[in-house]
């Protein structure tokens, strides 16, 4: 590893400001993919500005209808949170299914979707539930901001602070773990949110994407049998030595199904310990 | 402080060197600091075939804190020589296999990927790779070839410029003619084409060694990660750095784990100390894991085409087996003996097999290395016999146990001489399976596949059965077969005056718990407190000399040696007693820790004869030397022959493709049991790097770039616990007939037993579906689109 400048403001506006005036400087959020690629010398940033000791950045909040998630909430404190819990079970259980608990003590929301890492987790939740991705210039709508492999909307400058997430009638995420790294080979995150059905796919392709074809299907009738008619296009998934690309598509198809099948079931249970 | 009483033979205390390891106070090679270290990083290729152009080193030695740079040019220049290989085979026609160079870094061509290229050492590691990266080497890319059926293909790249067809050697073991014959008289003949998949060791504690220099003494001494430090000591001084031995020290301090990846002699091991001597400072390397994914020998790495000819009551007649054996781009140390010598002389298994021909191409890629890893070419040929027993069961109609049974060797037939050298001292292969079957409740499978196919999934009982040749190994034997060197062990017993007792033994302790077991044998033999009793190993400014370990042979052959210095010390002592307790020697018998006269109760106790022995005022000094401490070297007369019967359950999400183990039995025959705590968990160990290469180990190459795909964790699948159920392992033992104490070992029997239980069993659930073989590693995508291609070819019928 080279040498660096390590930063660490206690303010959003403090790090936006350091941010600005530091050439080549980078963001850590929990460190879980900058900290490893700066090891290995795939990046030699000149500094590093640490947002762990924004405490407002941590905080986790219920606001009409839509839970608001601070950037630094780390995979632990929403898996754990009984706020993320009692409104979207599936963004707890997620988030509960990231990596290993050194991970899950570390590793944050923020960071995680500005990474955009093709098989992340979180760049289905955000993409499924249609949340609103905050930054310290302007919100943006998930639909806009995963653009490509480990490329975003984010602008230079440019710093999550947290998310505006609408609370769903139903949601599950199903996920085929990587037998080797036990990244997601495929992961999909299934949302109703309003009538409104969104299905995101992790894990399969260059970035996370919506599935419109499952979505359509889905619409029709939320339930796993009515995808047994629908198939997934393999042509623009991911193919390498842990799978091809009829088996990712095939995944996405039985993640799908089990996703399905699991919110059904999640919203079956709420409905009983309701009455 | 505790009470200190004997833990003998068959006792299961905790082992001893646990404390340190589990309180991280052991002490690795990455963890000594010499006075004036520097510190070396290697550049090693990008490519898996190049030529050697040019290297400009100037902008990387004027980088900050660098020390020196070496390419593989400086060491020619100064007379440094190849790695040896430690074993010479001899082909079909009887000619020396092909033995070319091995550089300790490269010159002229590099020829895999991971191979060294220049040597850089600086006062921090940081700078050492900083330069590194800056130096400057002109490739001429050449095409490269990965795998060993390409490699032979007429006009394949050719690793070697002077060995056009990549053949290092023909090689064949057993009659040729007989098994010609027992096909022209079999009712039905078994097929099977099938990869042993490629294998990255992967311990622990990655490689690491030091070199130092000593101008006042002339003393050359190096530390490494090394499971047989006084062959290394004999490979790099008198083949690679021409050091007289009694001016080298090889120390090989608490090792993490070696599985056969540290019983080679390593390029790195000669580099420092090599670099030790010309900068007169200590230079220390320590491997990265990526690293060590490109320059630790891999494993395995087998095409195997096979046939058995059997009777029409399923009785085997012949076995023909023709094997591609992948070596790499440089014979490792036992690389070309691996696919061999202990591969081949296994092939008859725990069965009467009449006839057995072998022949194996011993084949250069470009690739890393190949050479022994945990097994060592038993697993090998276990996975082919016992996947060939399981399509000739189902071929015939006859249950997979019983056409088993049919062949096993009965106990009292032996010792039986199989056809291909080796003949088995003593075993009960069908007294294994009786109890595995039990244990593994084979009765109440359909019931458990019931439950399964109610679920949707496909449920499979897999058995294999095994034996295999360890305590390596009977020298003169060893020796026809073309090993360069004995293949004893030594142990010395140091009885101190005050009866304490240090252990100096050439095995070597990494992870096996040997500083427990050793010293149960002495607590045994010599009623010594288990407290009172150190082992030392792995230093040979300490040790007197030894072999290491490897081949399951610390125990058998080590511990032999061990037995035979107690033995020693008991006699002397009985000298000593008998002139104090005024008696003929013959009268005097040893027996809980004290000497006495037969039949009187006039004893003396052994701390009161290792007094007398340092004390010797009332002692036979005109016949007998003062001192107690003894020192035995022990040949073994033949391998030792474990087995066993191993059961897997798996289950199959066709969904999917996900194989999961549900349940593992293990029965074995490791002969006398001196820690069962022990080696049960050896055998678990084992169990699980066999279940890893079942379904999840995989060194893929690039076939085109010749590029390692599976070079990190991330895409290389090492086995984890959430992997397994728990594993049930019972002993079957019968004993020993030549080792000192009726052992046979134990390392090896789980990675021999388990590949092939597992594929026998995932094939047993697929086996609906007309699949007769899955080859290895059954991943959730192999197994999905076996499953896929099956049932369109079901429905297309």
């Amino acid at each position: 590893m080279k040498s660096f400048g390590y930063l660490k403001p206690e303010t959003t506006v403090a790090a936006a400001t350091l941010l600005a005036e530091h050439d080549d400087a980078r963001i850590l959020a929990g460190g879980m993919t900058l900290l490893p690629t700066m090891k290995q010398g795939l990046a030699a940033p000149a500094a590093i500005i640490d947002l762990s000791a924004v405490a407002a950045l941590r905080e986790m909040q219920w606001e009409e209808g839509a839970l608001v998630v601070g950037a630094m909430a780390r995979h632990y404190d929403v898996a754990s949170s009984a706020l993320v819990r009692a409104h979207i079970p599936a963004l707890a259980s997620l988030a509960g299914q990231i990596g290993d608990p050194q991970v899950r003590h570390r590793g944050t929301i923020g960071g995680s979707v500005a990474n955009n890492d093709p098989a992340a987790d979180y760049p289905a939740a955000i993409l499924a539930l249609d949340a609103t991705v905050v930054t310290t210039t302007r919100t943006v709508a998930a639909d806009d901001f995963f653009v490509d492999m480990f490329e975003t909307a984010l602008e230079p400058g440019e710093i999550i602070t947290g998310f505006r997430i609408p609370v769903p009638e139903m949601a599950a995420y199903a996920k085929f773990r990587s037998p080797a790294s036990r990244y997601a080979l495929v992961g999909v995150f299934v949302a109703r949110t309003a009538g409104k059905v969104r299905v995101a796919v992790t894990g399969a392709a260059s970035s996370v994407f919506r599935a419109l074809d499952i979505e359509a299907a889905l619409q029709e009738r939320f339930d796993p049998d009515a995808l047994n008619r629908v198939s997934m296009d393999p042509s623009r998934l991911n193919s390498d030595i842990h799978a091809d690309r009829g088996y990712r598509a095939n995944l996405v198809m039985v993640m799908a199904r089990r996703a399905v099948a699991a919110a059904l079931q999640n919203a079956g249970q709420g409905a009983t310990k309701g009455q | 402080m505790s009470m200190s009483k004997v833990i003998g033979i068959g006792a299961a205390p905790k082992r001893k060197e646990d404390l340190r390891f589990v309180t991280g106070r052991g002490n690795y090679v990455a963890d000594i600091k010499r006075p004036g270290m520097v510190f070396g990083a290697f550049l090693r290729s990008p490519h898996a075939h190049a030529r050697l152009e040019a290297i400009d080193v100037t902008a990387a030695r004027a980088m900050a804190g660098v020390v020196a740079i070496y390419t593989g040019e400086d060491l020619k220049a100064d007379n440094v020589g190849g790695l040896p290989v430690g074993w010479g085979i001899h082909g079909k026609d009887g000619n020396p296999m092909k033995e070319p160079p091995h550089p300790p870094i490269a010159h002229g061509k590099v020829r895999h990927v991971g191979d060294a290229v220049a040597f850089v050492v600086a006062d921090s590691v940081e700078q050492a790779r900083s330069a590194a990266e800056v130096i400057e080497v002109q490739y001429e890319i050449l095409p490269a070839v990965v795998s060993v059926v390409e490699a032979l293909q007429a006009g394949a790249p050719a690793v070697y410029d002077d060995i056009p067809d990549n053949l290092c050697c023909d090689w064949e073991l057993g009659d040729a003619a007989a098994v010609e014959a027992a096909f022209a008289d079999a009712a039905h003949v078994a097929s099977i084409e099938l990869v042993n998949n490629r294998l990255i060791g992967n311990p622990m504690e990655p490689r690491a060694a030091i070199g130092e220099y000593d101008f006042a003494s002339g003393q050359h001494t190096l530390w490494t990660t090394s499971q047989f430090p006084h062959v290394v000591r004999f490979l790099m001084g008198e083949f690679v750095l021409h050091i007289p031995q009694h001016k080298l020290r090889v120390v090989a301090p608490d090792v993490g784990g070696g599985f056969g990846v540290k019983q080679f002699h390593y390029a790195e091991e000669a580099v420092v100390t090599w670099a030790a001597a010309k900068l007169g400072r200590p230079v220390k390397w320590v491997c990265e894991r990526s690293e060590g994914f490109l320059s630790d020998a891999h494993g395995r790495d087998h095409f195997t085409e096979a046939d058995l000819a059997l009777d029409e009551s399923g009785k085997f007649l012949g076995l023909r087996v023709r094997t591609l054996a992948n070596m790499g781009g440089y014979l490792s140390t036992f690389g070309p003996n691996i696919p061999t010598n202990l591969y081949a002389p296994l092939l008859s298994g725990v069965y009467r097999m009449p006839a057995i021909h072998c022949s194996v191409k011993v084949v250069f890629t470009n690739t890393v290395p190949v050479d022994a890893y945990r097994g060592a070419g038993r697993p090998e040929a276990t996975f082919v016999l016992e996947r060939l027993v399981d399509v000739a069961a189902i071929e015939m109609g006859i249950d997979k146990r019983a056409i088993r049974r049919r062949n096993m060797i009965p106990t009292e037939a032996y010792p039986y001489q199989t056809p291909v050298i080796v003949e088995y001292d003593s075993g009960d292969p069908i007294g294994c399976l009786d109890r595995a079957e039990k244990l593994a409740d084979v009765d109440g499978f359909e019931q458990r596949r019931l439950e399964s196919a109610r679920r949707g999934k496909h449920r499979g009982l897999g058995l294999s059965t095994y034996v295999e040749a360890c305590g390596l190994a009977p020298s003169r034997l060893a020796g026809s077969l073309g090993a360069r060197g004995g293949l004893y062990e030594s142990a010395t017993v140091r009885v101190h005056p005050t009866g304490a007792v240090t252990v100096l033994i050439g095995t070597h302790n990494h992870g096996q718990g040997h500083e427990t077991t050793f010293a149960q044998i002495v607590s045994d033999r010599l009623g010594v407190p288990f407290e009172d009793i150190d082992i030392v190993c792995g230093d040979t400014a300490k040790v007197q000399f030894g072999m290491g370990t490897y081949g399951s042979r610390s125990l058998v052959v080590g511990g032999a040696a061990l037995s035979k210095a107690a033995d020693k010390v008991i006699l002397k002592g009985r000298k000593i007693a008998a002139h104090q307790l005024e008696a003929d020697l013959g009268d005097i018998v040893f027996e809980a820790g004290e000497f006495s006269v037969a039949g009187t109760d006039r004893k003396k106790k052994f701390t009161e004869i290792a007094g007398a022995a340092y004390v010797p005022f009332d002692y036979p000094l005109e016949t007998l030397e003062p001192g107690l401490e003894e020192q035995a070297y022990y040949d073994p007369v033949n391998f030792t022959y474990p087995g066993g019967a191993h059961f897997a359950e798996v289950e199959i999400d066709p969904d999917t493709g996900t194989v999961t183990l549900e349940r593992y039995t293990a029965v074995d025959d490791v002969g006398t049991i001196i820690n069962p705590m022990i080696v049960e968990g050896q055998l678990q160990g084992g169990i699980a790097q066999g279940v890893g290469q079942a379904l999840f180990e995989h060194a893929v190459y690039d076939e085109s770039s010749g590029q390692l795909l599976s070079g990190s964790f991330m895409d290389y699948c090492m086995p984890r616990a959430d992997n397994f159920p728990a594993i049930v392992v019972a002993p079957h033992s019968t004993t020993c007939t030549h080792t000192p104490m009726g052992v046979k070992g134990c390392g090896e029997c789980g990675t021999i037993g388990s590949p092939a239980a597992v594929i026998n069993a995932v094939v047993d659930a697929l086996q609906p579906l007309g699949i007769t073989h899955v080859d290895m590693p059954a991943t959730p995508n192999r197994i999905w689109n076996i499953i896929r291609n099956s049932r369109a070819a079901l429905a297309a019928e």
